[in-house]
Order: C-alpha cells, then sequence, then structure tokens
C-alpha cells in the first residue's frame, strides 16, 4: 500500500502550483473573470506547455498516459488556484468521450490539437428536465442519408462559449429517459443552426444553454455506435466526478488553511479568536471532514479507470457522497468564521465558497449519489 | 393551556392580512419574492404605505403614531407581513435608532427626527461596526472630540447597511479613552450624512449585491445638540438597542413564505419523470425545516406570553436569532438543491435573452450566509445564553 504520489507526479503539481501562485494570483484572476471571455489564452498555452493538456491521453496523440491519479495533483491545484480555464471540461470531459469512443479519424483530428491548446472542448449533456440522470436526453438526432440533423436544447454547458467543438448527446431512438438510443456526436460550437446563450456562472465560470435547431452534421460525427452511447457517458462522467472531487480537496484544503491562519491572526476581544474553544472545535471538524475527504477522493481516482463498472460506480458515488457534504460543510463555517470577511467578494475566500456550493452538485448531488450507491447492493 | 389565538386576534389578523392584500404593490411584492435589489424609494415607499394607514410604527407610543397594539398583534403584523411578502422595514430609523430616542432623545430630539422616520422621508443607517471591532464592539476606535459646540469625529466603520442610501447615520463614537473600562467613554451622535468630511465605499457582497458599506470620518464637525443620552455612557443606549435588533430576526412569517416557495419549486423539477417534491428524501429534509419552524413560532409565541406578563425580553431573544436565522439558512439550501444543476447559472454576458428564474436562488444562498454573522454573530448569541442564562 501507497498513499504517495510518485516522483514524476509530485514534480508535475509542484510545477503546476509555482506557475499558479505566481501567474494565478487573486488579483490575476480577478482580472480574468472580468474579461470579455472569462478565461486566459495566455496561461492555456502555459498548461499546453507543461503538458497538462495532454497528460491522460496517449502518447500518439502528443499526451502522457497519464490515470486519474495523475491527473488527482493537477485538479487539487486548480481547486486551490480556483482556475476558471476548462480544464475539467475539455481534458477530463470532451477529450475522455474522444479517446474512449471516438475513431481513428476523430482522435487523430480533435485530440493533438486538444494537447496543444489549439482546440477547447465542452460537453453538452445536461437538459432542463433531466436533473442529474445521464440517461434522459430529449435532444433528437435524425438520421438521413450520411448525415444526421439535431434538434433540441442543452443547458447549462460549462465553457461552451470558449470551445471550439460540443460533444453532444442526442436520441437517435426511443422515449426520453431510455437507456438505449443515446447517441454522441462532435458538433462545432459555430455551426448553422447552433445559438448560444451565454452567461456567467455564480462560481465565475462562463457556460451556456445551447439550441440546436435544423443542425446537420456528417455521419462521421458519431462517436461511438450509434444508439450505445450511455456507458461511455456514465464511465467518463464517472472519470470527471473523480477529478472534480480533487478539485474540491484543493479547494478545500485552501478554506481550512486560510481559515486556521485567520483563526490566529484575527483578534477580538484582545485574544486571537482562535483562542476560543467553540471555534477551535469548529476548526478541528473542518480538519476531520477534510482528512476523510481526502482519503475518498484518493479512492475515486484510483478506482476512476476500474474495468469492473459496478465497482466504480460504487465507489465513486460513495466518494460523491462525501465530498458533497464536505464541501458544504468546510464552505459554511469557513465563512463563518471570518465573519463579514467572508462575505466579501474581496476575499478568496468567498469565490471558494462559490466554487465548493457548486461542485457539491455537479454531477449529482450528495441525494443522487446516495440512490446510486444504494442500488449498487 | 389554549394556544390558539383569541377570536379579537384571529380578527385582527384577518384585516392586517385584507390591508395587505389591497395595498402591498404588486411590483414592491414582486421584487421581494423574487431576491431582487430593492432600492430606496422601494424601501421608503413601503414606509410610507404603512405610515399613512397609521400602522408605521406600531410599537412607538401613541403620541408619536404608535398603534397601542398588544404584544401579540405586533407578532401577528409582523408575521402577516413577512408571509405576504412585504419590504422588510428599514431597520435602522423606525425599529432601531427611534427607540433609542423615545427613552433617551430629548424633547428637541424626538421632534426633530421622529416624524421623518415615521413617514418615510428621511433614511437612517447604523455605524457600530469597524474594522477591529466587529464581535468585540466596545472596543471601538472611531472618535468624537469635543471643540466648542461641535464634536471634531474620525475614523471609519465597516459593514454599514445602505449607508449608500442613508440621509443620517447613528453612530457609537469614543469620547474618552482615558477610561478603567473600554464599555465607559463611548457616546452615541447622530450624524446628517451630507456633513463634509463623511464618504463611503461600497463594499461588494459575494452574491454581488451592494448592500453594505465602508463610512470614513475625516475631520466631522457635528453639532453637539445631535448627542443622545450622556457624553460617555453611550454603551447602556448600545446595549438597551441590541435587544431590539435581535428581537426581529427570527423572521418566521417570511421563513413560511419560503417554505411555500420550495414547495413550488420542487414541484416544478422533475427528478426521474416524477416532481422532486415526491421524492422521499427531498421531502424528508424539507419536512424537518417545517417542524423546526413550527417549533421556533410556538417557542416565539411561548416568550411573548411570557413577556405580556411583563417580563422584559432576555436571552430568549438569541434562541429565536440563533433558530430564526439556521431556519432562514436551510431554506435557502433546500431551494439550492432543488433547482440542482439549473442553480448555476447567474447573469447574462448579453442584456438582452437571459431568462433564468433559478438564477436568483444561488446568490440568495450566499448572501443568507449573512444571518448567522450580523445582528451579533450566532456565535456570540451562544455566549450570551451561555453566561446570562445559564450562568457559565
Ligand atoms: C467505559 C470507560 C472505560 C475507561 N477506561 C479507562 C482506563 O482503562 N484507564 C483510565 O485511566 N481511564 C479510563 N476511563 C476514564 C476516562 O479516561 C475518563 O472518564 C475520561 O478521561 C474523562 O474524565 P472524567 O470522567 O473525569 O470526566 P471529566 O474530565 O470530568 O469531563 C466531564 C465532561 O467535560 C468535558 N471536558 C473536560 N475538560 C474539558 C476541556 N478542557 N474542554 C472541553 N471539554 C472538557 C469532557 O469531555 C466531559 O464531557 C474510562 C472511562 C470509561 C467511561
Ligand atoms: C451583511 C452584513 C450587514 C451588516 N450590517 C451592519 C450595519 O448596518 N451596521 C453595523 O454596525 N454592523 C453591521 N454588520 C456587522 C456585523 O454586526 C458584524 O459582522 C458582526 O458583529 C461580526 O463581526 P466581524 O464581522 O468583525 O467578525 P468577528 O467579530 O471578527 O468574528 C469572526 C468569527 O469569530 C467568532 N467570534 C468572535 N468572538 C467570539 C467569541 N468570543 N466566542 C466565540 N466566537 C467568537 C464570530 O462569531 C465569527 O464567527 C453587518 C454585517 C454583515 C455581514
Amino acid at each position: 500500500m501507497n498513499f504517495d504520489y510518485s516522483e514524476e507526479q509530485h514534480l508535475l503539481a509542484q510545477s503546476v502550483r509555482q506557475f499558479l501562485t505566481k501567474e494565478y494570483t487573486f488579483a490575476a484572476r480577478q482580472a480574468i473573470i472580468e474579461s470579455d471571455q472569462g478565461y486566459s489564452e495566455q496561461v492555456w498555452a502555459t498548461f499546453a506547455e507543461m503538458g497538462l493538456l495532454g497528460l491522460p491521453f496517449a502518447s500518439d496523440v502528443g499526451g502522457f498516459g497519464g490515470n486519474a491519479v495523475d491527473l488527482m495533483p493537477v485538479m487539487e491545484a486548480i481547486g486551490d488556484g480556483l482556475i476558471v480555464e476548462p480544464y475539467l471540461a475539455s481534458v477530463g470531459l470532451g477529450g475522455q468521450l474522444i479517446a474512449r469512443g471516438g475513431s481513428q479519424a476523430q482522435k487523430q483530428e480533435i485530440l493533438p490539437a486538444l494537447v496543444t491548446g489549439q482546440c477547447k472542448l465542452a460537453f453538452a449533456q445536461t437538459e432542463r428536465e433531466a436533473r442529474y440522470n445521464l440517461a434522459h436526453v430529449a435532444c433528437r438526432a435524425e438520421k438521413t442519408a450520411h448525415r444526421y440533423t439535431l434538434e433540441g436544447e442543452k443547458c447549462v454547458v460549462l465553457h461552451a462559449p470558449c470551445a471550439d467543438k460540443l460533444i453532444v448527446s442526442a436520441r437517435t431512438t426511443g422515449p426520453a429517459t431510455a437507456a438505449d438510443g443515446i447517441s454522441l456526436f462532435v458538433v462545432d460550437r459555430n455551426a448553422p443552426g447552433v445559438t448560444l446563450t451565454p452567461y456567467r456562472t455564480i462560481d465565475n465560470l462562463r457556460a451556456a444553454d445551447v439550441r440546436f435547431a435544423g443542425t446537420v452534421v456528417p455521419a462521421e460525427a458519431l462517436i461511438g455506435q450509434e444508439g450505445q452511447a450511455l456507458p461511455l457517458i456514465e464511465a467518463v462522467v464517472d472519470y470527471a466526478t473523480a477529478l472534480v472531487c480533487a478539485e474540491a480537496v484543493g479547494a478545500m484544503q485552501f478554506a481550512n488553511d486560510t481559515t486556521l491562519e485567520y483563526l490566529k491572526t484575527r483578534k477580538q476581544f484582545g485574544v486571537p479568536i482562535g483562542s476560543f474553544q467553540a471555534l477551535q472545535h469548529r476548526m478541528v471538524e473542518m480538519t476531520i471532514i477534510f482528512e476523510q475527504a481526502k482519503s475518498m477522493t484518493c479512492l475515486a481516482c484510483v478506482k476512476a479507470d476500474s474495468a469492473d463498472a459496478d465497482e466504480r460506480r460504487r465507489i465513486i458515488s460513495a466518494a460523491k457522497i462525501h465530498i458533497a457534504e464536505a464541501c458544504r460543510h468546510i464552505s459554511q463555517e469557513a465563512v463563518q468564521l471570518h465573519g463579514g470577511m467572508g462575505m466579501t467578494e474581496e476575499l478568496k475566500i468567498s469565490h471558494t465558497f462559490r466554487r465548493l456550493t457548486m461542485i457539491a452538485q455537479t454531477f449529482g448531488d450528495a441525494d443522487h449519489h446516495l440512490e446510486r450507491f444504494a442500488a449498487c447492493g | 393551556m389554549d394556544l390558539n389565538y383569541s377570536a379579537e386576534e384571529m380578527a385582527f389578523r384577518d384585516e392586517v392580512r385584507a390591508w395587505l392584500k389591497d395595498n402591498l404593490p404588486d411590483a414592491l411584492r414582486y421584487k421581494v419574492v423574487n431576491y431582487e435589489e430593492l432600492t430606496k424609494e422601494d424601501l421608503l415607499r413601503w414606509q410610507k404605505i404603512t405610515a399613512e394607514r397609521g400602522w408605521g410604527a406600531p410599537d412607538w407610543p401613541e403620541e408619536w403614531g404608535g398603534t397601542n397594539w398588544t404584544i401579540v398583534q405586533r407578532h401577528i403584523f409582523e408575521e402577516e407581513c413577512g408571509y405576504a411578502g412585504c419590504p422588510p422595514r428599514i431597520p435602522f430609523g423606525v425599529a432601531m435608532c427611534a427607540p433609542v430616542l423615545h427613552k433617551f432623545g430629548t424633547q428637541e430630539q424626538k421632534q426633530r427626527f421622529l416624524p421623518g422616520m415615521y413617514n418615510g422621508d428621511v433614511f437612517w443607517c447604523q455605524g457600530y461596526s469597524e474594522p477591529g471591532s466587529g464581535s468585540d464592539l466596545a472596543s471601538l476606535k472611531t472618535s468624537a472630540v469635543r471643540e466648542g459646540d461641535s464634536y471634531v469625529v474620525n475614523g471609519q466603520k465597516i459593514w454599514t447597511t445602505w449607508a449608500q442610501h442613508a440621509d443620517w447615520i447613528f453612530c457609537l463614537v469614543r469620547t474618552n479613552t482615558d477610561v478603567p473600562k473600554r464599555q465607559q467613554g463611548i457616546s452615541f451622535l447622530l450624524m446628517d450624512m451630507n456633513t463634509p468630511g463623511i464618504s463611503v465605499r461600497p463594499l461588494m457582497l459575494m452574491d454581488g449585491g451592494h448592500e453594505v458599506n465602508e463610512v470614513f470620518f475625516d475631520d466631522v464637525r457635528v453639532p453637539a445638540e445631535n448627542l443622545v443620552h450622556e457624553e460617555n455612557d453611550g454603551w447602556t443606549v448600545a446595549k438597551y438597542l441590541l435587544g431590539y435588533e435581535r428581537l426581529g430576526t427570527g423572521n418566521t412569517g417570511a421563513s413560511k413564505r419560503e417554505v411555500l416557495r420550495v414547495k413550488e419549486l420542487a414541484a416544478q423539477q422533475s427528478k426521474n419523470g416524477r416532481p422532486l417534491m415526491d421524492d422521499p428524501r427531498f421531502r424528508d429534509r424539507l419536512s424537518r425545516v417545517e417542524v423546526e419552524l413550527m417549533a421556533l413560532e410556538i417557542t416565539n409565541l411561548r416568550f411573548l406570553d411570557q413577556m405580556r406578563g411583563g417580563r422584559a425580553p432576555g436571552a430568549e431573544v438569541s434562541l429565536l436569532k440563533i433558530r430564526g436565522t439556521e431556519i432562514q439558512q436551510a431554506l435557502t439550501e433546500l431551494m439550492l438543491e432543488a433547482v440542482g444543476p439549473l442553480a448555476q447559472p447567474f447573469r447574462s454576458l448579453r442584456a438582452t435573452d437571459f431568462d433564468q428564474h433559478t438564477a436568483s436562488i444561488a446568490p440568495r444562498y450566499c448572501n443568507y450566509r449573512k444571518t448567522s454573522i450580523y445582528a451579533g454573530s450566532n456565535e456570540i448569541q451562544r455566549n450570551i445564553i451561555s453566561k446570562a442564562s445559564l450562568g457559565l
């Protein structure tokens, strides 16, 4: 048994953190989120140079063949720095769907460009009625000759505004919630018949609702077999869930560190507020919850690529239950222990609070995963 | 034991309800129930409407416009207002500074300030907290030095709610530093926000709203006649006021309305093809909050009943504040969970095409973290119960 990162993993994590500490300061991030694009091309290019964009992909597309554990320290750093660039959407979701399900031609077209930072991806999956059910796909794709025509709407597609290509789930057969009949397509974000309603999210990412109206794609845009995409979607979302857990761990580590620092430095009644036992015990509880969450994240990342789908489901859901509750608890307590300061836009902790609030519900909230876990037997 | 309202109280409730139905403007109600930011005009408008009915300040002495209602009637009025979706009463004038003036003010001060508060003509804010003095209010440093018939004020306040709207501010200032106890040497001073030397800087909260500010005082000359009560005995005033500040924080009426909102949202959202409201996990959590709210409401009435017998509000006010704010926060959390992925959209990048009725929910959840921090944090409230009620 060994819970340590390897030498390589450690070094990569260190260089990522060094870069982010220097170039992705809170002030720099504020400028990025207020910019028109809402992310930084320069940071993205640096991620490519550092090899982060190719980390999990095969060497024939320019990648390094890493697994989820290799990505874990990167995701932690992303959570710590509250990085708003589309890493999870491109590398964790879109790129994975292509790498695991795509044809040779699709891989060669998209992945090398993704690895070098020339192509960003977004996963258009969620629908207004779907909640967290991955099988709920009402968006339709009609096949005619050598083409598909897409009709329908996706919502809260994270990073869609900056994506070059969207990976879209659409139904080729069956009723809206059937497991069978879901297909995946690669669609240019600028293709005719694709309309974005872009917005800023509460955690300062960019997202959009995306309408497809008579959007025509060639038959080659289909990823994998027609109608058989659900297992792939499920596996990739589980993988991304493990990654977002790691992002949460990074964010919670920051929340705990900065709160502890605040307890030691903020004085009221002539003493540091950390000398009040009422607050000491709260901080201890945050620490315990963090350690448990981190352990569950290690487990989730180790099992994220497991060939045994039942085992993978059970463990990813267990981790997400834990992380969802830890996100809520730690973010709320961190703000509370900062008093009024915790409420302000000017302090990073309020941004971490918002990100953790959203991660708690990303890819399913605790209720959703409790049900899934229980169903695993 | 009889836990029902009397026939007269029921009749009173119906009267209030009917009046609210006819007089609460839809535009105001809409903003309140959709968590939209209220303007200064909105807030003053509602004060004016209640003033016209003679209900502008129920708890004031009758000669100044009070209604002479019983404590239960006052509670009913507040409940109904909260439930109906009225704008909050601007607490700082009518509900905070006014009780101080009634108890400690001179006749001249009362005549000068009370009508403007009552009629919704003058907007007040509260300058207590400072960067170094939050929970430990008595450590405040903003100084007021007597020079002839003026005080010269220097220093800074923070978290001043709605200072950007305010015409006047009531402040705690230090008039004497050479005292054995920090609570001595504090005075209660009223200032016109237009006085030269006062500047206001907005502090944005994480929901994107501008509700609090920093207020800076740079050689501000304030007429000495604006001192309330005796110089250096402002702490007596402050403590008196804190009881009032916390009295209104239970907000059970508004929470009942928010329960309905949760139910409405959960009915609209579907989970596995059925309304989320049918989901037992979600339903159970909502029911627990409803039960907690019921317990708070009855506890509130039980305390009111005791106070009707003439007992002053004590540490039980802290209990209402703690539980009341916990319930408010729990309800915002349930809403967030109810809308799931649809909670994430926040602000449109174009002005025109944003139709996300769920976009106000996450900001509300964020904003309501304040309720366990302000008006004496919930930790401080627990300290009060521990010391004052339990003798620990
Ligand atoms: C089933 C059982 C088996 C045990 N076995 C052993 C044994 O094998 N060997 C042995 O030596 N002892 C043993 N103990 C004794 C045990 O270690 C003591 O009960 C324990 O240390 C608490 O001491 P106390 O009972 O005197 O309670 P107290 O110390 O009087 O504590 C009373 C309460 O006050 C709390 N408290 C005390 N100080 C603080 C503080 N500074 N801050 C916050 N809270 C505080 C405690 O947590 C507790 O809730 C055993 C006890 C039990 C119940
Ligand atoms: C939205 C908002 C509006 C506000 N409006 C106003 C206003 O209009 N006018 C005004 O004057 N003030 C206002 N306040 C200020 C508010 O009263 C203070 O924020 C509050 O008193 C807490 O002070 P602080 O923020 O300095 O936190 P601190 O006092 O620094 O507290 C930090 C943490 O330590 C805890 N703590 C402190 N002391 C103890 C102790 N002895 N034991 C245990 N825990 C302790 C606190 O509970 C908190 O969790 C507002 C605040 C907010 C957030």
